[in-house]
């Protein structure tokens, strides 16, 4: 096991940049996530990480050594693919020792090991059968075994679960989970699904246009999105974002979203103070939005009925709002109802850098504030 | 409707001559000089296969093909393999030019270098060699079996090298240990491609021989120069068409993805 250090990462494709300055730490043992759309280079990242891709500026560090300009056999990693990459003309077996025998690990412990991996992800019944004849999900538990057996410093992991259907990918994301617990091994984890991010992850680096946006705890990054496309990107539905001024009266200051007016989070007093009689920008969770009482007025257009909950599309002020009550509540579309976004699920933004307001928050996190470790 | 009738038409076309070739080297020698002749020969013989192989200089030609074609695969293989795999694995400048090259090279007519190829030959003294006719058949060749092999490759998912690499493989490794097997039939593809633009090959090898003629030559001088008999002729078309009827059949999935286009 080790840690895993990006210093200053840089990726050009001909003259699309896509990774730019990219630094980054996973400490030893840890699982970290890099989510983003696609295209915002969190494969590229992995892949200089792996040695399949050499970086045009920075370093990658594995355990405290320069693995930068080292060849993918030599970084002591283990790496499982999108589409799995399991070799076609191999059985199982010879596919899960073939990094083994790479290695020269003598017959009897490469036999050992395979038997000591397929039990952990329970494909000892398959060793004799090749991949062709196996189904999505134990193509996926032989290819986490074959980056397993040679124990590696770190594993890397791109989209492992993306080519499962939606039952198989769950029972999947509890499987990795168990097994980081098990295993230990320092990992980063690749996904476009922000679910798979916040539930594996200790800590999630959110990217966007080859940058890290976020690097934080899934709860800091749900609760206190650094950006407008944080705040966006995670979370279904996205957080809702409204346009307001902010007034001071006194000491206090306050928000004036249309004609109502709102209290501002205590937190951003010292960020407001520069912003008297200007805009701001509104972020809050669908969840934090309560119906039935406030100083707003909006027209329910539909409601969505999700199980223990529902999902409500609002219109005030001309913006659409997304609103999550209990599936008990008696609104019907067309109602007329008040609405109030409570001062402790507010979150601002400036409205041109979409940036958020609390600043001091987002360098702790970006420079890594420690999370909970497994 | 009207597109089975038209591929009806043009399968009739093509299929009707081989068919007719292939009933007549079956045919005796007496049941092909009579007229009505028998569409059906009875009774079906080899007697006219005999008599061609028996004939003074057939054997050697014969051998002389193979000798030629399997020269030429050995040489196609070792320039094409590493070109193709260029084509399909990296990106580099020019590399749609090299791939459209290759087939304009195709568009040259041969007639225009026969002189001048005659002569550089003779001066090398590759003149009525069989390695000089190889060499020919080569770079015939080449173009084709480059894109075939390109398309092979593509074939192979890049990731299973990668993972290869991953798993501590070199480069090198990873195309031996994982690419080249899964390769193999599609390469084992490209070489039959090769032999049979080889054995039908007819203009240069009758253009740059004289005593060592490979088996289309042989024929085209026994029936220009010395107006061979007709069942003489039928035997040798049979020889001809036959190994290409049957490797066709056998390669014609590879023919089709040719481009790394699916043709249905």
């Amino acid at each position: 096991m080790a840690e895993i250090r990006l210093e200053r990462l840089h990726k050009r494709f001909g003259r699309v940049v896509a990774v730019r300055e990219v630094s980054l730490e996973v400490r030893d043992g840890e699982f970290v996530v890099l989510l983003g759309p696609s295209g915002c280079g969190k494969t590229t990242v992995l892949r200089m990480v792996a040695g399949l891709e050499v970086p045009d500026g920075g370093r990658v560090w594995i355990g405290g050594r320069d693995v930068t300009r080292l060849a993918p056999g030599r970084r002591d990693v283990g790496m499982v693919f999108q589409s799995y990459a399991l070799f076609p003309h191999m059985r199982v077996f010879d596919n899960v020792a073939f990094g083994l025998r790479m290695r020269g690990v003598p017959r009897a412990e490469q036999v050992r090991r395979v038997r000591e991996v397929s039990e952990l992800l329970q494909i000892e019944d398959l060793l004799d059968r090749y991949p062709a004849q196996l189904s999505g999900g134990q193509r996926q538990r032989v290819a986490v075994a074959r980056a397993l057996v040679i124990r590696p410093q770190v594993l890397l992991m791109d989209e492992p679960l993306s080519n499962l259907d939606a039952l198989l990918r769950m029972q999947f994301r509890a499987e990795l989970k168990r097994l980081h617990r098990e295993v230990g091994s320092t990992t980063l984890y690749v996904t476009h699904d922000q679910v798979e991010a916040m539930s594996l992850g200790d800590r999630v680096a959110v990217m966007r246009e080859g940058e890290v946006v976020q690097f934080d705890t899934p709860a800091n990054i749900y609760e206190h999105p650094a950006t407008r496309f944080v705040g966006a990107f995670l979370g279904n539905p996205p957080m809702n974002f409204l346009p307001a001024v902010v007034r001071w009266e006194g000491h206090e200051p306050w928000l004036q979203v249309g004609e109502a007016r709102f209290a501002a989070p205590r937190e951003y007093c010292q960020a407001l103070r520069e912003r008297r009689d200007e805009e701001v920008l509104v972020g809050i969770r669908p969840e934090h939005v309560v119906l039935g009482t406030g100083p707003l007025e909006g027209e329910v257009l539909v409601e969505e009925v999700l199980g223990p909950q529902k999902l409500l599309t609002v219109r005030t002020l001309g913006h659409l709002l997304k609103v999550t009550v209990s599936s008990q509540a008696s609104v019907r579309p067309g109602d007329r109802v008040p609405l109030d976004l409570p001062e402790a699920g507010i979150r601002l933004m400036d409205p041109r850098t979409e940036q958020a307001l609390d600043r001091s928050r987002n360098r702790a996190a970006v420079s890594g504030n420690p999370g909970p470790l497994v | 409707m009207a597109t089975y009738a038209a591929a009806l038409t043009l399968s009739a076309w093509v299929l009707a001559p081989i068919a007719l070739i292939g009933l007549a080297a079956v045919t005796s020698r007496e049941q092909l000089y009579r007229w009505p002749r028998p569409f059906w020969p009875q009774p079906v013989t080899v007697e006219t296969l005999a008599f061609f192989l028996r004939q003074e200089g057939v054997v050697r030609a014969l051998g002389n093909s193979l000798a030629v074609a399997a020269l030429t695969i050995l040489l196609a293989t070792a320039l094409s393999a590493p070109a193709g795999y260029a084509l399909a694995r990296y990106r580099f400048r020019g590399r749609e030019t090299v791939q459209l090259g290759l087939l304009t090279t195709k568009m040259f007519p041969a007639t225009a270098l026969a002189v001048p190829l005659a002569v550089a030959f003779l001066r090398w003294g590759l003149y009525d060699t069989l390695v000089g006719v190889a060499l020919v058949h080569t770079a015939l060749s080449v173009p084709f079996v480059v894109l075939i092999v390109a398309s092979v490759f593509r074939g192979v998912s890049v990731e299973l090298e990668e993972a290869a690499m991953s798993l501590g493989c070199s480069r090198l490794q990873a195309f031996w240990k994982v690419t080249l097997p899964m390769a193999l039939p599609g390469l084992a593809a490209a070489a039959i491609f090769t032999f049979i633009l080889s054995w039908n090959e007819v203009f240069a090898a009758t253009l740059l021989t004289v005593n060592h003629r490979t088996l289309p030559a042989f024929l085209v001088h026994s029936v220009v120069a010395e107006g061979a008999p007709l069942h003489f002729r039928y035997a040798g078309g049979f020889f001809l068409v036959l190994p290409a009827l049957v490797i066709i059949f056998l390669i014609r999935r590879y023919l089709l993805t040719l481009w790394g286009v699916t043709v249905r």
